[in-house]
């Protein structure tokens, strides 16, 4: 069985693609999967960004936790009910505030974490330039010796 | 009988901390040899004592003593005598004097070997331990005290976390502060040499042993961590980006630049701002990571007992010790200037890279870490910070960085010269390609958008760093400890990348509920729920299910997972059952269980995930290696002034590596 | 001179983060509630023991009223039990006891024997309303004014502290009978 390619975010779980066996069992209670191979994957990556509010450091697709198979009961039903990713994602956040997502959004009070990686790469480069131009013009210079003592 | 002495002891370690502290610093300030010459008797007597106080401690837990609160609330009659022991460290209390008895192990190798280093800067380096030393005893006997007496003893104990009650977990502690307390000794390297105003090729080459090792320990303490979250914790997954792996993970990745560093001060005298300041931020980040995770200002899922009051105290040691030692490098600082250039493609220019990149992914993670506590109190509400952020955050900085590592391991000092090495670097390029394809299409089929980049990166690493060995080989030249070490290290970044890529990639995971009897597909594998039994241990019962795992019809692996629940403290714990190869793990674990005989099982395939474990063991072992290379253990001055390139015959009784071009 | 001190200055700056954060710690562990200042999720639940009689939460409106969350499962809702008692006789404010995931037959007992503190007792078997109402670990308890919003949430046992401090100081006041020591009333609806 060869694995799917998928997903825009590169570290995580790829779920290799799936055949359903007719044998595995199929519950109409509490399924664990869902039967639509592109729905699961939302699923999964869902479940895998929200956080357990009672382990409060796991998600709720790892947590054991009653409260973590409610949400992910939660998750599904709205996931069948046609809900966009970014609509689940909010309608939980309006129970249970910002401290529910994993992935924080988007927004005026979080945009300096967003930008941190970008603008701390770019200052860093920026000295690596600096530097190293500053030092290769010395370089062309005849040999000279290194300074032991301050 | 024995916690007083242990209590007594503790003390006496505090007197001898303060002895060696202040004979340390104040004897070479004041000329006064006889006063340098007491701080090796007090480190010999800080050891001794707070060996003795960790002794006292094990012999609790082993007589079984309740009358002492900790060995009440870590321990239990039914506990095993090994995890006895180990329960020194299985909380707050007990980790400080581990912490506290490490440090006195490294000052006393510090002591040991420092035979060649001028005494008043041996005194110094020994005095600064001295303070960090005096820092944690203070800590220890004035907040957690471990040796406290409850009255009338505890009938039994509340028993180490079953969390702990494992053989990787118990080796992870100690394997971590060997690490983090081993940065101290580079860090008070770092302010023996602001001390005196003087830093030199000379000072790097003393440094570099000493933190290679002890970054070697750190690189041990993570992966054992990791692996264990993996087998322990029953989610199949191995890093979380959880505020306490984050706590030993910015250390390291700061310590792997400063190794480096100091490779470019030793030999050119060049980047000591930089040096200085990332042996003062290693140690920043181990005392950080001590504090974060006592004082309950972050959330965590393995945090110690929080304690705001012993917060407040590591705080003020933090401004202390880091405050200290940022002012001395103001003061300082601004004298170290060195005129040496470098090209573009020089090694230079590639270490700085790997500085400024390292120390950029240093920040990101940082800045996630913090971020909920600075939103926090800047009042922008309740953030929350997971893999979601990290993971495509890290690789910014971490992606280039690796692009540069194959190139820049035979990057000559100064001048570059990689004209000479093209054929070798795109023919191993090549050949990478080649082993990409060959796993992509071949062996593993499809991926995602990083699978080819990560995957050609790691094999070129891996083939780079064997290059020069073997040509050296092939060519009848001395192999140093220097180069091998350089070599081994690499390759198993270059393996570690290869394996992270296969296993984020091609890991196949499924939850399936099954009944006895009932099957479930996971990757190219077939799972058969056998069967399920209840078990017992020496303190704890539960579940043990039987799970076949077929391939093509075979059977290749039957895994035992179980649901464990400890009598004392009624945790549950999952055990999951793994089948270790080579080439993959199969993985299962129990879920919930949903009646009717029906259970919740999480199933994984993991490719090369051993791999990644051997990996990051082989990174350490390289950096053993690199540092028992014998420069650095002949007995040697100071020299007033190195060139760039040979060094200059310093006479009998002495002996010299070759300085090779291509070595670190 | 001035970019040495660039380090020294970052980290007083961590440490002035720090700091604030310490002081903040003892409420780290608890998460506010988002529902704070917003009408209050409207549900309607069987009730315990009488499943045809339904409870609609917007009967509630006019009047300030409490929900407390609990079940027999939870060990802290045994130790503010008395508590819940002794509010319910101050009069102030009516308990609507929201029964989160529990066993019909354990909950009545439970109240039969340890006496009910509660006006209507709903049945939340799957979780759902209090997934609505943001609970994340029993006990909890919200304050709800007449208006139908949510003004407070407390998480953890309801104790005598927490009453005075958090509920009472947002209640309006009025003559209630001060808080009495608890007794067990047997049969008490």
């Amino acid at each position: 069985m060869s694995a799917t390619a998928r997903r825009a975010s590169p570290w995580h779980y790829l779920l290799a693609a799936l055949l359903v066996l007719a044998a595995t069992p199929v519950w109409a209670v509490d399924p664990i999967e869902l039967d639509d191979p592109v729905l699961q994957q939302r699923y999964r990556a869902l479940t895998q960004e929200l956080r357990c509010m009672q382990c409060q450091n796991q998600s709720i697709a790892d947590s054991p936790v009653g409260l973590a198979g409610d949400l992910r009961r939660e998750v599904r039903e709205l996931l069948l009910a046609g809900a966009s990713d970014q609509a689940i994602r909010d309608h939980l956040r309006d129970r249970y505030g910002d401290f529910i997502l994993f992935r924080p959004d988007l927004n005026a009070r979080t945009a300096w974490l967003w930008a941190a990686p970008f603008v701390l790469l770019m200052a860093g480069v920026w000295v690596a330039v600096r530097v190293i131009r500053g030092r290769a013009a010395l370089a062309a210079q005849p040999d000279d010796e290194v300074d032991g003592r301050v | 009988m024995l916690p007083e002495i242990g209590h007594f002891t503790l003390v006496l370690a505090l007197v001898l901390s303060a002895l060696q502290a202040f004979f340390g610093i104040t004897g070479p300030a004041l000329q006064r040899e006889r006063w340098q010459a007491a701080v090796g008797p007090a480190v010999y007597g800080q050891f001794c004592m707070v060996s003795v106080a960790i002794g006292c401690l094990a012999a609790a837990f082993l007589q079984h003593d309740f009358s002492v609160e900790y060995v009440a609330q870590n321990s239990n009659s039914a506990l095993p005598a090994f995890y006895r022991v180990a329960a020194i460290w299985g909380a707050h209390e007990g980790s400080l004097v581990l912490w506290s008895w490490i440090l006195a192990a490294w000052s006393i190798a510090v002591a040991f070997f420092s035979r060649g280093l001028p005494p008043p800067f041996a005194a110094r380096v020994l005095g600064v331990l001295g303070v960090v030393s005096l820092g944690f005893y203070l800590f220890t006997l004035a907040t957690s005290n471990p040796f406290l007496r409850i009255d009338p003893p505890a009938p039994d104990g509340r028993d180490l976390n079953p969390l702990l009650q494992d053989p990787a977990l118990v080796a992870h502690p100690p394997m971590l502060y060997a690490g983090y307390v081993g940065f101290a000794v580079a860090f008070a390297f770092a302010c023996a040499a602001m001390i005196e105003g003087k830093l030199d090729s000379a000072w790097a080459r003393w440094t570099r042993p000493w933190t290679t090792i002890a970054w070697a320990f750190l690189s041990v303490g993570i992966a054992l961590g990791s692996w264990w979250a993996y087998y322990e914790l029953g989610w199949g997954g191995y890093w979380f980006w959880d505020p306490v792996e984050n706590a030993s993970f910015m250390p390291w990745l700061v310590g792997t630049a400063l190794i480096h560093s100091l490779a470019v001060t030793e030999k050119r005298g060049l980047f000591k701002s930089w040096t200085l300041l990332l042996a003062i931020l290693a140690f920043s980040l181990s005392l950080l990571g001590t504090f974060l995770v006592r004082s309950g200002v972050l959330v965590s899922v393995h945090s110690f007992a929080a304690d705001p009051t012993r917060g407040v105290f590591i705080l003020a040691f933090l401004v202390v010790m880091i405050g200290g030692a940022l002012t001395l490098y103001a003061w300082r600082a601004p004298l170290l200037k060195s005129n040496a250039g470098f090209e573009f493609t020089s090694r230079e220019s590639f270490l700085l890279f790997n500085n400024i990149l390292l120390v950029v992914a240093t920040a990101t993670v940082f800045a996630g870490t913090m971020a909920p506590l600075i939103s926090d109190a800047l009042g922008l509400g309740t953030l929350s910070v997971g893999p979601q952020y990290f993971n495509p955050t890290f690789l910014l900085p971490i992606l280039p960085l690796i692009g540069l590592v194959a190139v820049g391991i035979h990057a000559s000092w100064k001048k570059g010269r990689l004209g000479e090495k093209r054929g070798m670097l795109l023919t191993t390029l090549a050949m990478a390609g080649t082993v990409t394809a060959a796993l992509m299409l071949g062996a593993y089929g499809g991926g995602m958008l990083l699978t080819p980049v990560g995957i050609a990166l790691g094999v070129w690493i891996m083939l780079s760093s064997l290059a020069d060995p073997i040509d050296r080989w092939r060519r009848k030249l001395s192999l140093t400890p220097g180069v091998l070490g350089m070599a081994v290290a690499h390759l198993g970044l270059g393996l570690f990348v290869l394996c992270v890529t296969v296993v984020e990639s091609y890991t196949a995971e499924r939850d399936v509920a099954l009944e006895v009897g009932g099957r479930a597909t996971v990757g190219r594998y077939e799972y058969r729920f056998d069967k399920i039994e209840p078990v017992q241990g020496p303190n704890y019962d539960g579940v043990r299910a039987e799970i076949a795992v077929l391939r093509d019809g075979r059977q290749v692996a039957r895994l035992h997972p179980e649901k464990r629940q400890y009598w004392v403290q009624r945790s549950v714990m999952t055990e999951a059952g793994i089948d270790m190869q080579w080439g993959r793990d199969v993985f299962a674990a129990l879920g919930e269980d949903l009646g009717a005989g029906r259970w919740s099982v999480r199933a994984q395939v993991r490719p090369l995930i051993n791999h990644m474990w051997f990996a990051a063991f082989l990174m350490a072992l390289g950096g053993v290696i690199a540092a028992c290379d014998r420069r650095y253990r002949t007995a040697r001055e100071a020299r007033p002034v190195e060139t760039g390139h040979a060094v200059p015959d310093p006479g009998p009784g002495v002996s010299v590596a070759r300085v090779a071009p291509g070595e670190a | 001179m001035s970019r040495f001190l660039v380090p020294v200055g970052l980290f007083a700056l961590l440490v002035a983060v720090l700091a604030v954060g310490l002081e903040r710690a003892p409420e780290k562990n608890v998460i506010p509630s988002a529902l704070l200042g917003r009408p209050a999720p409207e549900f309607t639940l069987p009730e315990l023991g009488s499943p045809q009689l339904q409870f609609d939460s917007r009967s509630m409106a006019g009047r300030w009223w409490l929900l407390n969350v609990w079940g027999t499962w939870c060990v802290e809702c045994r130790a503010e039990h008395d508590m819940l008692l002794a509010v319910r006789r101050t009069g102030v404010a009516p308990i609507i006891g929201l029964n989160w995931k529990d066993d019909d037959a354990s909950a009545l007992r439970w109240l039969e024997e340890l006496g009910n503190p509660y006006e209507r007792v709903p049945v939340d078997a799957e979780g759902r309303v209090a997934i609505d109402w943001g609970v994340y670990g029993a006990p909890e308890t919200f304050l709800i004014d007449p208006a139908g919003r949510v003004v407070h949430r407390h998480v953890g046992p309801l104790t005598r502290e927490v009453w005075e401090r958090e509920f009472l100081s947002r209640l309006p006041r009025t003559d209630a009978p001060p808080l009495m020591p608890a007794e067990r009333r047997v049969g008490a609806t």
